[in-house]
């Protein structure tokens, strides 16, 4: 027998933690009670991620949106809505009159430009794109505007490079459109690498076609006829997807010669890099495409005046393409009615780390951390305290909790030292080490640096060691000194972005959190536990009751004591994994 | 349109001071006109900037951050400051990076007080690396015994890559690995003497470290002087004279000939023999050899010069088609050595087995050549005995401590001593083919040619060509130095091939090396195209000098050929100055 | 696969497939869809075996009239896999953490039983754009 109401109640953490459970057993025992159970049923869902006004109730078909449900409500809304079909008005969000979801504006937080058919059409399918008006763009540009039209809209619209560096879109195609060449070329740079970063994958994998159709609109408007997307070899799926995009788009002429009828040629082809980070920096991408080892070389000149075998090539990342036809289709206007007076548009992040709703969203330009963070991620996880968001990845910086509610764009990033970058975002918790987090940062730079200037290649491992040394011990206060001497260095004389930028984590660690690098150096002492050399765990004989657990969980078995007698840590012999004091019910475990 | 050609200039301020300089000058180069030389070290005038070290870092008004001189050119309105205490600081900071990851043996190393990187850190007055010393622990390739790579001493510059594969399209050296790991190394990470190297030394003329240096033969030479039994001899290539004054102070390009003379007798050499009467010898053969070939289709055209080890070593690996056109004259040292062990043997009445030969060559490459087939040897031992640079023989006349500004001009021994012209302007990009015309056109015509000067083959360009009228006929040749321009000849060549043609050319001489000799992989440091211009000034100034320009003029030669040889191409010459030439892979197993 | 479009085409094949579309969701012959978020990350967390347990599943129940269609990835990665169900009679929804077990309940619960899976329904997290995409005018 169908049901035909459903009742949701959040039972994510955060409404679990304000009596979302005492909320559902209400909920069913009135429905029961009403002789409601046949028709009605009452589910647990996962978090609706409105956190900040759980516990929050929903009810289907209808889609009202009940906040702050206390388990009193219960009763209520079982009697007065579901059994008379009369909403409980005072419950509704902002009050009466506000019960559609359209209408709240928490799920207007997001807005889908880029990923407006991620998760919706299927990829594999390219009818699907196109019943999306997809390549309408492409085709109203063919046919109604010529070439500088395409680039005034696309300079209206305020899209600036989603790569990271946010550099106007309009002048890289303008400088190549402008620039005198008989070939020129337009690249996709997918060679997404920075960790926790996935929003390219998750665009190519769900919407190929928005950027195929993209880069064909770039092509028409700076001259070019050939395309290329770098993208890693690591991402199979999106390549899978990319070529089977590719097939469908020459097959129905849309790609390829002669497009639509228009006489406008343009394909595309695929260059498999194989994850090397410094190959999303341009010109060693171009290096890489070109067959040489990726390596930068200086600009300028830059690739838009001579780049992929030396001729004029434009370079736009995923997401700034996947944009593009929007833009086209609504107008420039309309995109830069969007965000700040900066950064137009929206931002995709993949918001992960130590945040209940990881996940990939998308944003206005100029929403604050705090909405994304514990409105749409549903906040910390496990209830702890957040301690900072980390944007840009290994390029960016951490932004403490006094910067929440700063509106993110461009500039406002940069002035809090870290950077947009390509829209990685990473949550920590108290339980993580700023030190420590940094430490791993730099180390993926480290790794990842081509080798070529002294700077990046010498400057980031000394900076590494210096971290290493902090994080164990070996701390002093011309450690410090050392860092910003290194990063003085990295910043102003290294050859590409990736060196440039690497010392950004720490320099802005150390700006907000240098109390915490104090503590490590002064006090050999890791405040969050995570710096394993200057941890020593103890156990307190008046509180040990000697119930065996922590014994029993060490896996080098170095914890000896006796049944109901205070057990003892062996420390020649702990390999500080903190299994103990997490097992510990009695606080007996010390950590110092 | 007209054929004057203006660059167009572009305005700017350095340091405050104006300066218009043509477009495309780079700030480092424009910044040296003002009199200011921006510290550098990954830099190399030769190479296209690699940008590399960030040494030379400037301030440009509008950017954040630091730009490198010498990749950045100048644009019109740029304010540029090339230094301030930020700017130094930063320098030295990177500079201090880059001794924080190189071993601290200075005093041991083969680049001891004529080191780029010693010079930087004096001139920085580094007095102490505040970071802790990381010196990556890597073994030492000296598997070809000519050219040595050093990785632990690699400041990763770069210039040895880009010259082995721009410079010298030869393409073994590369960068493996990446980071902090980054080493340069043979291209797959092989032994160099597997890989396609051809033992140019250009890697190593370029190094700014000691990273890669020449195989060291000199204790060989030290000990054959001190044995007893031994008749120990040398000789001195053409480039030597004019490059190794430079160790001792002298401007590049001063003949020294006659004081080299006197230090390899101090030394202890009990002949001292000149190659440049091996190049007359390689003349007489070689300008035969075309003449029979032009003349009579004794073999096909164009006719390749083959003096050079570090090319005939690239042709059997890149350009195995040519194999044919190749002379089989053996280049002036080889022909030289194997004079010395028998007609000059014979002559003295020696034991060829008791005669020691010590070359001194510009050229690393020379160290294969003398092994590099059983026609190098005589019996078991070769020709020459061991070959070594001028960097060698420099240290050796140091070591001993012999005052190289104050010796005599003394004279080569006789019989295989006396040159011409045209015998020692084989050191010079050009010179051989010049020598070779010269002779060639004696052979054709009986006569003398007119203007014995061939200067459209003079010169730096890449590729020279030039027409030459002999008896009614056009040869076409060309000359080509640094190996990168070769393919541009060999390709009009192969063209012309493919459809059926008259060759495009009829002669052609390559030289490995950028100037040719001069600029040879085994020449003191330093050298760029100022250098190798002056030092091939004092090889034409040389040749000018000579009282005899011709190699057939050279009364010895003339002697040679009557009292044994008996005539360029006899079965004796076949058997004593002549080789051969097979294909070999590029990648030895 | 058709040749390659004109202008016309593209416009007619674009009203064929939003027909095609608007009747996998609507029309009475079909009763619907169910779709699989297949990105890496939906693949990573077990979309694969999903989908085949939801085939598998609408197979032994002869339910050939329910569609399954793969999508990209919906950004709820704390919940995948992801699952989105769209049948006649119930209001549309995401399933998160879709194990082969809850894909079979999905189809025997959700689709024959009409009743929502417990515990596994999750909320797509933006209103959508693309009602509002077509320009002005067009």
């Amino acid at each position: 027998m169908p049901y035909s109401q459903f009742v949701l109640v959040c039972a994510g953490t955060a409404c679990d933690s304000c009596q979302s459970r005492e909320i559902y057993s209400r909920l069913t025992a009135a429905v029961r009670s009403q002789g409601l159970e046949g028709r009605v049923q009452v589910v647990r869902t996962g978090c609706f991620g409105f956190c900040a006004q759980g516990p929050v109730v929903k009810v289907l078909p209808d889609e009202t949106f009940y906040v702050q449900v206390r388990p009193e409500d219960a009763g209520e809304i079982v009697a007065e809505h579901l059994a008379k079909g009369r909403p409980v008005k005072r419950l509704l969000y902002g009050g009466a009159g506000r019960a559609a979801i359209a209408d709240i504006p928490f799920y207007q937080k997001q807005f889908r430009i880029v990923l407006r058919n991620c998760g919706v059409i299927d990829p594999e399918n390219i009818e699907e794109y196109i019943a999306r008006e997809g390549y309408e763009a492409l085709a109203t540009v063919l046919t109604s505007m010529t070439p500088e039209d395409v680039i005034e809209q696309v300079r209206i619209s305020g899209l600036r490079g989603r790569g990271g560096a946010g550099y106007p879109t309009w002048k890289k195609w303008t400088f190549t459109k402008n620039a005198d060449s008989d070939v020129k070329y337009v690249i996709c740079n997918a060679d997404e690498g920075d960790p926790g970063a996935y929003m390219d994958r998750s665009t190519l994998e769900g919407d190929p076609h928005s950027v195929l159709e993209a880069m064909a609109i770039a092509g028409y408007a700076v001259g070019a006829h050939q395309g290329y997307i770098y993208i890693r070899a690591e991402y199979p799926l999106a390549i899978h997807r990319l070529e089977v995009a590719l097939r469908q788009a020459r097959e129905l002429g849309l790609l390829g010669r002669d497009i639509l009828g228009t006489g406008f040629d343009f394909d595309v082809e695929l260059r498999l890099g194989a994850g090397a980070f410094v190959c999303g920096e341009e010109t060693a991408l171009i290096a890489s495409i070109e067959g040489h080892r990726g390596m930068p070389v200086p600009r300028p000149p830059y690739p838009a005046v001579r780049g992929l075998w030396g001729r004029p090539t434009v370079i736009n990342n995923v997401e700034t393409l996947a944009n593009i036809p929007v833009i086209i289709l609504k107008g420039g206007a309309w995109f830069a009615s969007i965000g700040t007076e900066t950064s137009k548009g929206t931002k995709v992040f993949a918001l992960t780390g130590k945040v209940n709703n990881s996940g990939l969203i998308e944003v206005p330009m100029g929403t604050t951390l705090r909405e994304i963070i514990f409105d749409i991620g549903g906040g910390i996880k496990g209830g702890k305290r957040f301690k900072a968001a980390q944007t840009g990845g290994p390029s960016g910086g951490v932004i403490p909790e006094s910067f929440l509610d700063t509106p993110i764009d461009y500039e406002s990033l940069a002035k809090l030292g870290s950077i947009m970058g390509s829209g990685g975002l990473i949550v920590m918790d108290e339980d993580d080490c700023i030190v420590d987090v940094n430490k791993f940062y730099l180390e993926f730079t480290v790794d990842e640096s081509c080798g070529k200037c002294a700077p990046c290649r010498i400057g980031g491992r000394t900076m590494f060691n210096l971290l290493t040394d902090i994080t164990e011990g070996r701390g002093t206060v011309g450690h410090i000194e050392q860092i910003h001497t290194v990063a003085h260095a990295m910043q102003k004389a290294s050859l590409c972005g990736l060196g440039q930028t690497a010392p950004n984590p720490v320099l802005s660690s150390l700006t907000y959190f240098g109390e915490e690098y104090r503590v490590h150096i002064k006090e050999k002492r890791c405040p969050s536990g995570r710096c394993r050399a200057l941890v020593t765990y103890t156990i307190l004989a008046d509180k040990c009751i000697g119930c065996t657990l922590c014994a029993r969980r060490c896996p080098v078995n170095c914890i000896r004591g006796e049944r109901r007698q205070p057990h003892v840590i062996d420390l020649s012999r702990c390999i500080k994994c903190g299994e103990c004091f997490k097992a510990c019910k009695f606080g007996a475990v010390q950590r110092s | 349109m007209t054929t004057a050609r203006t660059i167009p200039t572009v305005k700017a301020e350095i340091n405050g001071l104006e300066c218009e300089v043509p477009e495309g000058t780079t700030i480092l180069q424009a910044a040296e006109r003002i009199g200011i030389r921006i510290p550098r070290l990954c830099y190399h005038p030769d190479l296209p900037a690699w940008a590399a070290c960030g040494i030379c870092v400037v301030k440009v008004e509008g950017s954040p951050k630091m730009l490198r001189a010498c990749a950045t050119p100048v644009e019109d309105g740029m304010r540029i400051t090339t230094h301030d205490p930020e700017i130094v600081r930063v320098r030295k900071s990177v500079l201090q990076l880059l001794l924080s990851t190189h071993p601290n043996d200075c005093l041991r190393c083969p680049r001891n007080g004529n080191c780029e990187l010693q010079r930087l850190a004096a001139d920085f007055g580094i007095r102490e690396v505040p970071f802790a010393s990381r010196v990556a622990s890597l073994p030492t390739d000296d598997s070809t015994r000519a050219v040595v790579l050093n990785p632990e001493k690699c400041v990763k510059c770069g210039r040895c890559a880009i010259v082995c594969q721009r410079m010298q399209n030869v393409w073994a050296l590369e960068f493996v690995g990446r980071g902090d790991s980054t080493r340069l190394a043979p291209t797959g990470d092989i032994q160099l003497a597997e890989s396609p190297c051809i033992r140019c030394g250009q890697c190593s003329a370029h190094c700014p470290v000691g990273a890669i240096y020449e195989h060291d033969e000199t204790d060989r030479v030290w000990r054959a002087l001190q044995n007893p039994d031994l008749h120990c001899v040398v000789q001195i290539a053409p480039a030597v004279r004019v490059a190794i004054g430079e160790a001792f102070g002298y401007e590049p390009g001063t003949v020294l000939t006659g004081k080299t003379y006197a230090a390899l007798r101090r030394l202890g050499f009990q002949a001292v023999f000149d190659t440049n009467f091996g190049a007359d010898l390689t003349i007489m053969e070689e300008a035969t050899e075309f003449v029979h070939r032009f003349l009579h289709g004794a073999g096909p055209l164009p006719l390749i010069t083959s003096c050079c080890p570090a090319w005939t070593d690239y042709m059997e690996k890149y350009a195995p088609d040519f194999i044919e056109n190749f002379s089989t004259a053996k280049s002036p040292h080889a022909m030289l050595a194997a004079m010395a062990k028998t007609y000059y043997a014979q002559v003295k009445g020696l034991d060829p087995a008791k005669i020691y030969m010590v070359s001194v060559m510009p050229c690393t490459a020379k160290k294969f050549e003398i092994i590099r087939s059983r026609e190098m040897f005589d019996g078991e031992r070769p020709y020459v005995n061991v070959s070594i640079t001028t960097r060698e023989l420099a240290r050796m006349i140091k070591e001993c401590g012999i005052d190289f500004m104050e010796l005599p001009d003394e004279e080569a021994d006789s019989i295989l001593g006396y040159y011409t012209g045209a015998g020692t302007i084989f050191g010079a990009t050009g010179g051989v083919m010049e020598a070779a015309l010269r002779t060639a056109h004696y052979l054709i015509t009986k006569r003398e040619a007119p203007d014995i000067n061939f200067l459209p083959l003079r010169g730096l360009d890449g590729v020279k060509e030039a027409t030459i009228e002999i008896a009614g006929r056009t040869l076409r040749v060309a000359a080509a130095h640094w190996m990168n321009n070769i393919e541009t000849v060999l390709d009009r060549v192969r063209e012309t091939r493919r459809r059926g043609e008259e060759p495009a050319y009829h002669f052609i001489e390559v030289m490995a090396c950028r100037g040719g000799c001069v600029g040879g992989g085994g020449q003191p440091y330093g050298a760029d195209d100022e250098v190798r211009r002056r030092r091939a000034s004092g090889i034409y100034q040389d040749d000018a000098m000579s009282q005899k320009r011709c190699s057939h003029q050279n009364p010895y030669i003339q002697k040679l050929y009557a009292e044994f040889l008996g005539a360029p191409l006899s079965a004796r010459a076949h058997e004593l100055l002549h080789t051969h030439y097979r294909r070999r892979p590029v990648y030895a197993r | 696969m058709m040749g390659k479009l004109t202008l016309d085409e593209l416009r007619a094949l674009r009203e064929r497939a939003q027909q095609t579309i608007a009747r996998r969701q609507t029309a009475e012959g079909a009763a619907g869809e169910i779709i699989v978020g297949m990105g890496t990350c939906g693949i990573a967390a077990g979309a694969r075996e999903a989908l085949d347990a939801l085939v598998e599943t609408l197979n032994q129940h002869h339910r050939g009239d329910i569609v399954v269609r793969q999508t990209g990835c919906m950004g709820l990665c704390f919940s995948e896999p992801t699952v989105e169900v769209r049948v006649t009679g119930m209001p549309p929804t995401i399933y998160g953490r879709v194990t082969a077990e809850v894909a079979r309940r999905i189809v025997e619960e959700h689709v024959i039983g009409g009743r929502l899976v417990d515990d596994h329904v999750y909320d797509r997290p933006a209103t959508d754009l693309a009602p509002h995409l077509r320009a002005p005018g067009k």
